[in-house]
């Protein structure tokens, strides 16, 4: 059984860790926690859904999540945030979290407030079995796609000059900008690739939810309480992070469930007594 | 919050001061026309107010909705003389009531109790509302019930399932028509007895709230009384988006009925994730109170053979005439059928306008002591009436179970109707609520 919730842990570790990411890899270089990230992976759903409902075939929703997404957040960048990157945290705060408003009122307003159908694909239907324990393969299939992910991300990130641009810029944008680097239109691709992978995490995350428009809501106070723990700003923190929350979460769960959300701060607050900076969290940004 | 907070005090303080200086500073009012809430303040011209609220924002936001469709289009009927409306003796032939007008309009509750209050407070103290409906979620309601009773405005209970809101938060100006608890319980478990027989092994997932306890209670005194035994219930926080702890717990149990209680998005959630655990292979799933929305959000897949019950289906209109009518107009308004949330909306509104127009007066106290005499108004559920003692409705109770995919005839024919039980087998006997009935005055 403890194997069983073990697992549970690491199948909700995996959608922590992706929704995480996205967070993280915006807050590490804009410098800027995003309060539309939750908006942006409900946006990924519905886009999902919308080809899901089609085509019928969920390896199309994927991509046109992650697209979808893409687009919105190159927008977003463009039109709004660009214009925030000089002003006050509060504005940004402010700004990003009226955003999210906007955007789930828009998907409100166009395919109302209605929890629409979103099934498990029929090829992840079933019961896996790991060691003695039976699985949903889904939940499989979820880890699969999040390692998947983050390895795609990890290689951008640490193997390509895009990424030596990201990592450098976030270490000193400045210095980046001055050796001729055009700086603002990494800050463009990397908001718009953080509000993808939010997508993504919106459409992986939908077979096991009600796909409506507040589905984002709670899950922007997990994934910063995970970045927290994992150390703002860093990619492996964001990973740790996501499977130590869903570890704690799950692993209470079944033993005292009314402690589990509780047990989540309690890590919170006992990292942040003890690495300030996260599990992972680099020293010296400020 | 703060802010809210204080903006309510602030409001909730004027208007009760304002209330008490209107009573004091009218002393042309005869001892019998005293001032009680906004009568008679609110009903001095041509027309009368009523405050809806309903969520249109948050997570009974759909239901909302629906609820609000439902009460635009009885109010509608109301002022027109039109649709159901014009099939109440009392209210037939005329239009508005008693000669006025109803102006109404809708605000959002966010599904938040404290929101709901404030929106109702605005209504009672700037329209002079002489009576406010609505609310989808038991929490907002016991609140705005509350707010009622001191304000001395009549509130038309919305949706909302729980004993308490005619049990221990009963209130003199509320009245809830939806199925309590323990009357799902006493409706349902009989057919469950029926389907599955008497030795059954039975396993709840409850939500960690009044309404999710008082409904796995009731149902497993009920169960247990017809032989069913009870593995165990298992209690999972309300709200919970991931529910693999809990299914781990139950697939792993020996149970072979898996009781759902959650309801809305969490009802949604903790099915679906059942269904990838197996669970439905194993057990047969039940789910007694069937949320507006959740079988959109399942899948007739699951929702396939399931037993449960609703307040009102669209189906019931083959039994009750009035419910035809209903359904042929909303459809005609707002393009889509009814939802129960939408009925309870409509029936609500009639059930006032019709105390209203048989005690000639808006005065509440003599509006809530039409109702309490118990006279039955035949409605989309055929005759219904309050009783005195709680203020719950005494009504049909239907028990659907859901239909195959293949028997569907639209998207949302989603069940068969297998039974409708009288109100009157189904009652909590009124000593065993915990209502003690606060004064008129």
């Amino acid at each position: 059984m403890i194997e069983a919730q073990a697992l549970n842990g690491l199948a909700l570790g995996a959608i922590l860790a992706l929704v995480a990411l996205g967070l993280t890899i915006v807050f590490g270089l804009l410098g800027f926690a995003n309060f539309a990230h939750g908006a942006l992976f409900m946006v990924g759903a519905y886009a999902g859904w919308v080809v899901y409902s089609q085509t019928n075939n969920f390896l199309l929703a994927i991509p046109a999540a992650l697209v979808v997404t893409f687009i919105v957040g190159l927008v977003i960048e463009r039109v709004l945030i660009r214009l925030y990157y000089q002003r006050p945290k509060e504005d940004q705060i402010l700004v990003t979290y009226g955003l999210a408003i906007v955007l789930v009122e828009l998907v409100r307003a166009i395919f109302s407030g209605q929890t629409r159908l979103l099934t498990t694909p029929s090829w992840a239907a079933g019961i896996v079995q790991i060691g003695g324990i039976f699985y949903p393969q889904y939940r499989v299939a979820v880890m699969a796609i999040a390692a998947i992910t983050l390895t795609v991300i990890y290689l951008v990130l640490f193997k390509t000059r895009i990424g030596l641009v990201v990592r450098a810029g976030i270490d000193d944008a400045v210095i980046v900008n001055i050796l001729g680097i055009n700086v603002n239109r990494t800050f463009m691709l990397v908001f718009a690739l953080g509000a993808a992978i939010a997508g993504l995490s919106g459409i992986v995350d939908a077979p096991l939810v009600a796909v409506n428009p507040d589905m984002g809501t709670d899950l922007l106070v997990q994934s910063f309480v995970v970045i927290v723990i994992g150390g703002v700003g860093s990619f492996f923190g964001a990973i740790l992070g996501g499977v130590v929350a869903g570890e704690i979460v799950s692993l209470t769960t079944a033993f005292a469930p009314d402690y589990a959300s509780v047990m989540l701060y309690v890590a919170m607050a006992i990292v942040l007594i003890l690495r300030p900076k996260g599990l992972l969290g680099v020293e010296g940004r400020s | 919050m703060d802010v809210k907070r204080t903006d309510f005090l602030k409001t909730a303080l004027g208007a009760s001061a304002g209330l008490s200086l209107a009573a004091t500073a009218s002393p042309w009012l005869s001892a019998a026309e005293a001032a009680v809430g906004n009568y008679p303040d609110g009903t001095s011209g041509s027309s009368i107010f009523v405050g809806l609220l309903c969520p249109t924002t948050g997570s009974y936001s759909a239901d909302g909705e629906d609820e609000r469709e439902g009460f635009f289009l009885a109010l509608d009927d109301l002022n027109n003389g039109t649709g159901v409306m014009a099939k109440i003796p009392s209210l037939a032939g005329k239009k508005g009531l008693l000669g006025k007008t109803v102006v109404y309009k809708a605000a959002d509750t966010e599904t938040k109790p404290d929101t709901a209050v404030q929106r109702a407070t605005e209504f009672i103290t700037q329209n002079k509302a002489i009576m406010i409906a609505g609310g989808v979620s038991s929490s907002e309601d016991i609140a705005m019930e509350k707010l009622a009773q001191q304000q001395k405005v009549l509130y038309m209970v919305g949706a909302s399932g729980s004993n308490d809101t005619t049990g221990k938060d009963c209130q003199r100006y509320g009245f809830r028509s939806q199925l309590d608890a323990y009357m799902v319980a006493q409706c349902l478990s009989p057919v469950l007895v029926k389907a599955y027989g008497k030795n059954r092994k039975a396993i709840y997932l409850t939500p960690d709230y009044s309404y999710g306890h008082s409904l796995t209670n009731s149902l497993r005194a009920a169960t247990e009384k017809l032989g069913w035994t009870t593995v165990a219930d298992v209690v999972a926080p309300f709200p919970t988006s991931d529910y693999s702890s809990f299914l781990t717990n139950i697939a792993n149990s020996d149970a072979d009925v898996f009781i759902n209680i959650e309801f809305g998005n969490d009802g949604i959630s903790s099915t679906k994730q059942a269904a990838q655990f197996g669970i439905m292979k194993k057990m047969q799933l039940v789910i007694p109170n069937i949320s507006t929305f959740l079988p959109d959000g399942i899948g007739q897949e699951i929702m396939q053979g399931v037993y449960g019950t609703q307040d009102w289906y669209y189906a019931l209109q083959d039994r009750y005439p009035l419910s035809k009518i209903f359904v042929e107009d909303f459809v005609k308004r707002w393009k889509i059928r009814p939802r129960w949330t939408a009925h309870v909306a409509y029936a609500q509104t009639a059930i006032w306008a019709d105390a209203v127009a048989r005690a000639k007066t808006f005065d509440p106290v003599a509006v809530i002591k039409t109702l309490e005499e118990g006279k039955p108004i035949e409605l989309m559920l055929g005759p219904v009436y309050y009783r005195a003692g709680d203020h719950q409705q005494v009504r049909p109770c239907p028990v659907l179970r859901g239909k195959k995919p293949s028997d569907m005839k639209g998207k949302d024919d989603f069940f068969d109707v297998i039974e409708v039980v009288p109100g009157e087998r189904v009652m909590q006997p009124l000593a065993e609520t915990s209502c003690t009935m606060p004064p008129y005055l």
